[in-house]
């Protein structure tokens, strides 16, 4: 059987086996446009770093926003959350959220945000 | 005519790679499990759940030091580099990209692509690590060893411990490879990829948030 056959017929396979399941990652292109929004975003981060004065009090909370937005599509529809089961959100928000109560707490303690 | 059909009447000896297959997709009812989702998936999201403290704590600890007065060798802050580690953390970044293509093109049984891809991965994973590398040695030639001050060793344990977790995975990331080489990574095991792929792009969201709390918030 020929490379190309074979790789049809293991596509075919794949395709059968996940119809039922209605797992529907996106594209190809999807993910280059992910990437693209990633880069702009890291460019402006990068960005804030040579205009630190000119921003002021603006610094930190945009700096904070884009890495959560970046952390987001990443999650999102690289590690394909968005199109998976619940469950698995659950597994990783749990210990995501539990990670941030229990170190915002010990830094509190310490007076870190005084 | 069904998949089955296909590889029966397939010639000997060309039974399809993804003859012996284990299924993909976690929602789908082929998973035999109590839960009708993939164990080994369940697995690593319940693993990568787990790390988030491992860095929470390590991120939470540089944070704290990194406020305190030095008393020998420069201030972390003051040496770093930032043109140099946004190369790094770019790379990084479209590192998560030609995984999700390696991904992809596995799951089309276009084994030559996803080879390329899983190869392109593994690379920049190394161009980043290989940054790392340079930056401690650039680091500690301005004088901050790991014992020089705490906010040093805070900062050296935080980033090494995410080396680590990178050279790891450029690990997985050549083990798949070489399996695919020798043809013993089918479109129906294509659930692998996938899960070494969320390590991957865990490793690469950690360094989304160092990159951003580390290096860019001044102190």
């Amino acid at each position: 059987m020929s490379e190309q056959t074979t790789a049809q017929v293991e596509h075919e396979e794949y395709e059968a086996q996940t119809e039922h399941g209605g797992h529907d990652h996106p594209g190809e292109r999807t993910y280059v446009g992910i990437a693209v929004i990633l880069a702009v975003l890291t460019a402006a981060e990068v960005a804030t770093y040579y205009f630190e004065d000119q921003l002021g009090g603006l610094l930190v909370p945009s700096l904070i926003i884009m890495m959560i937005v970046k952390f987001f599509l990443v999650v999102a529809w690289f590690m394909h959350l968005r199109f998976d089961s619940n469950l698995f959100t659950r597994m990783f928000v749990s210990g995501l959220f539990l990670a941030i109560g229990v170190y915002v707490a010990a830094l509190a303690t310490f007076r870190f945000f005084t | 005519m069904s998949v089955s059909e296909q590889t029966a009447t397939a010639p000997a000896g060309a039974v399809p790679e993804g003859a012996a297959h284990v299924p993909h997709d976690a929602t789908t009812p082929a998973h035999h499990t109590s839960t009708g989702l993939s164990h080994e998936k369940l697995a690593m999201w319940l693993f990568l759940g787990s790390e988030c403290l491992l860095f929470g704590g390590l991120i939470s600890t540089f944070l704290l030091y990194r406020t305190r007065e030095v008393t020998a060798g420069p201030p972390v802050g003051d040496i770093y580099d930032i043109p140099f580690t946004s190369v790094s953390s770019f790379v990084l970044l479209m590192s998560s990209l030609t995984m999700v293509l390696a991904l992809s093109a596995i799951q089309r049984a276009d084994h030559r692509r996803a080879r390329t891809w899983l190869l392109t991965t593994a690379l920049l994973g190394s161009t980043f690590v290989a940054g790392q590398v340079y930056e401690f040695t650039t680091f500690v030639h301005e004088g901050l060893g790991y014992t020089t001050n705490l906010q040093g060793s805070a900062f050296y344990t935080l980033t090494g411990f995410h080396g680590v977790h990178v050279t790891l995975g450029i690990l997985m990331l050549l083990s798949l490879f070489v399996m695919s080489l020798r043809g013993r990574l089918p479109a129906g095991k294509a659930e692998t990829v996938e899960i070494v792929g969320l390590y991957w792009h865990f490793v690469d969201i950690v360094w989304i948030i160092i990159f951003t709390l580390v290096y860019l918030i001044p102190a």
